[in-house]
């Protein structure tokens, strides 16, 4: 015992403050470095105002016009409200393969719902609604009860709803004039508002009001505090007292409520109703996410990256289109954006400033 | 006395690995309980059985004579028994407070607190940093500061922060000060003696005899997933404690049954 209290005794002569950590040798490239851990969605953000320069320089106002740039905004406008569902499961360190899916099927149950049984639209609004969260659930609990990979449980849904929407609708197409003329709600996002040049739809709007909703309940909210916790650690999450499960089923339902709303928004867009569209809506969502910055690996990123991530697709797509550009330029740029992304996310995770 | 913690016969299995083996437990009101034994005895085991960690394969409870039941350690802390484990349970990417105030935030009063479930951040923050500084344990600039920048020995003052903040009952602590250095371990144990100033029990798991012998006022000796001997720190020595719990020597039979 003695010799113990001699080496604390020691100890106990040191300066009382404790170690203060010297800020002074941190390079510009550390500080930065620590400005992206602490602000995930700044690269994206750097990018899209970047890449709308550039391409304002090489258009002038061929792009640089209220026109153009809510173009822009129409045309991410699906994209970016099922890119924000992704969002949501890619931060509980899953990966949602079936939202698209999930939005064709959710759409089709609104047509048909209509027009085949008959139902006011309100009530088939609310079925698809229901049907795009149902879809969710079953993917949430056989992730979170079942304990499957999110990957194997969504690439299996997303042939399920897939075949499943395409027999329901006998693979018909609801015409957009019989919509226009009979359930013009089902059209509902496709209304639009005009301010001089600018265009904004309902879809556009909408997409912008989930962004900042979800925004706030990620960071504002002690569920958003919880999906974070569990992408990052799940077992440390569980035994501070988080309960994951539940956690985990309610994200996935609310993916596919996020998806049955971007199906609503689809058909808005879109006129008609049909079992063939957005089929590439998984693989651009994921794409938005990680441009913008979420980390496959869960529990980092916000969804104001998704959404400049989305934008920053739709600014490269326009832009290369007006300028003549081959439409593969795109998709290279593209691709180039996501593993730089990838990369940037690597870098960042290093940090311990 | 009436224990305030008492476990009977709990056994737990991994597939073929018997972590615990019918092990019983004491814990007396207000006393410091030090659990000692060799690494893969089945400590951490033992106190994720009794704080709803994992669910004993076999075995029972009692939390003030009542027989409880917790299925997760949500159950435990909601029946005010606090655990520090030794893996910390914190997520790296958030904040101290955030950790802090995992799974118990505090929600803003009036309106935006109960329909808009906004989070009352500066409250949290500001009991997190007083907490913290109760401890003395670290100098922490940035409440907001993600727990993955901090130091193994910040990490853990954290951890202990959180649970001496919040226990009412109970707090476990397993293997508090190993990442610590000589003066953050110094401040827990003052913590420990403060937090048994306040009427509450501590079970404490270590492997460093010297604070063991210091602060405890009964040792728990486990040994291959069961409690082997409940010795009296004044009546023995370190070199007793240590020769029971590696089995180099055998306890005398009458404090098999302490
Ligand atoms: N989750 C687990 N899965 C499999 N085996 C485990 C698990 N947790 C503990 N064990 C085993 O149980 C035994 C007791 O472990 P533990 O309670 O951690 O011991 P201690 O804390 O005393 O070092 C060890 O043999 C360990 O390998
Ligand atoms: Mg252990």
């Amino acid at each position: 015992m003695s010799t113990q209290q001699s080496y604390e005794a020691a100890a106990a002569g040191s300066p009382q403050e404790t170690a203060e950590f010297d800020q002074g040798h941190q390079s510009f490239i550390q500080k930065f470095q620590h400005l992206l851990h602490v602000t995930p969605s700044l690269v994206p953000l750097i990018v899209l105002v970047l890449s709308v320069i550039v391409f304002g320089l090489l258009l002038g106002s061929k792009f640089f016009s209220p026109f153009a740039l809510t173009l822009i905004l129409q045309q991410v406008g699906i994209v970016g409200i099922v890119a924000c569902a992704q969002s949501l499961v890619i931060l509980t360190a899953g990966i949602d393969l079936s939202v698209g899916a999930i939005m064709v099927l959710s759409s089709v149950v609104m047509g048909q719902f209509t027009f085949r049984y008959g139902l006011p639209p309100e009530i088939a609004v609310v079925c698809g609604l229901i049907c795009g969260t149902f879809c969710g659930f079953i993917n949430g609990w056989l992730v979170a009860r079942m304990k499957l990979p999110p990957f194997i449980v969504t690439l299996g849904m997303w042939q399920i709803v897939l075949a499943t929407n395409f027999l329901y609708s006998a693979n018909e197409t609801i015409r957009s004039q019989t919509i226009a003329a009979e359930a013009p709600l089902l059209q509902l996002f496709g209304e639009k508002i005009k301010l001089g040049g600018a265009v904004f739809t309902y879809g556009v709007i909408f997409m912008v009001l989930l962004v900042i909703l979800l925004a706030y309940v990620l960071r504002h909210t002690a569920w958003g505090r919880h999906v974070y916790a569990v992408g990052d650690d799940p077992d440390a999450a569980e035994l501070s007292g988080v309960k994951v499960n539940r956690v985990l089923i309610s994200v996935y339902m609310l993916s596919g409520l996020i998806c049955a709303f971007a199906g609503w928004a689809m058909i808005g867009r879109i006129g008609s109703v049909s079992p063939t569209s957005g089929q590439l809506a998984n693989i651009e969502s994921i794409t938005a996410v990680v441009i913008g910055g979420i980390s496959l690996f869960g529990g980092r990123g916000s969804i104001l990256g998704t959404f400049f991530g989305a934008l920053i697709v739709g600014v490269f797509t326009l832009g290369l289109r007006l300028l003549g550009a081959d439409a593969q330029w795109t998709y290279l740029l593209i691709g180039l954006l996501i593993i730089a992304a990838v990369a940037v996310d690597q870098w960042i995770r290093k940090v311990s400033v | 006395m009436e224990p305030i913690l008492k476990a009977r016969g709990l056994v737990k299995r991994y597939g073929r690995v018997t972590a615990l083996d019918h092990c019983d437990f004491d814990l007396m009101p207000g006393e410091i309980l030090a659990v000692i034994g060799d690494n893969g005895a089945g400590k951490s085991s033992l106190i994720k059985a009794i704080s709803g960690a994992v669910i004993p394969d076999e075995g029972e409870v009692w939390l003030e004579g009542r027989k409880v039941q917790f299925t997760s350690p949500i159950d435990a802390r909601e029946e005010g028994i606090e655990t520090v484990y030794q893996t910390l349970a914190m997520s790296p990417a958030l904040s101290i407070a955030d950790n802090m105030f995992m799974g118990r935030e505090l929600r803003k009063p009036g309106w935006r607190g109960n329909l808009l479930r906004q989070l009352d951040r500066a409250r949290m923050e500001e009991i997190a940093r007083e907490k913290l500084n109760e401890l003395g344990l670290m100098t922490i600039q940035n409440i907001n500061q993600a727990v993955e920048t901090l130091s193994g020995g910040q990490r853990q003052g954290v951890a202990v922060a959180r649970a001496a903040a919040f226990g009412s009952k109970v707090i476990i602590l397993d293997e508090p000060t190993a990442a610590l250095g000589v003066k953050e371990s110094r401040r827990v144990l003052e913590l420990i003696q403060d937090v048994k100033s306040r009427g509450i029990p501590i079970i404490l798991i270590s492997h460093n005899m010297p604070h063991v012998f210091e602060v405890a006022d009964r040792i728990h000796v486990h040994r291959l997933g069961k409690r082997l001997c409940v010795i009296d720190p004044k009546a023995h020595s370190m070199s007793d404690a240590v020769a029971y719990m590696t089995g180099a020597a055998e306890p005398a039979a009458e404090l098999a049954e302490a």
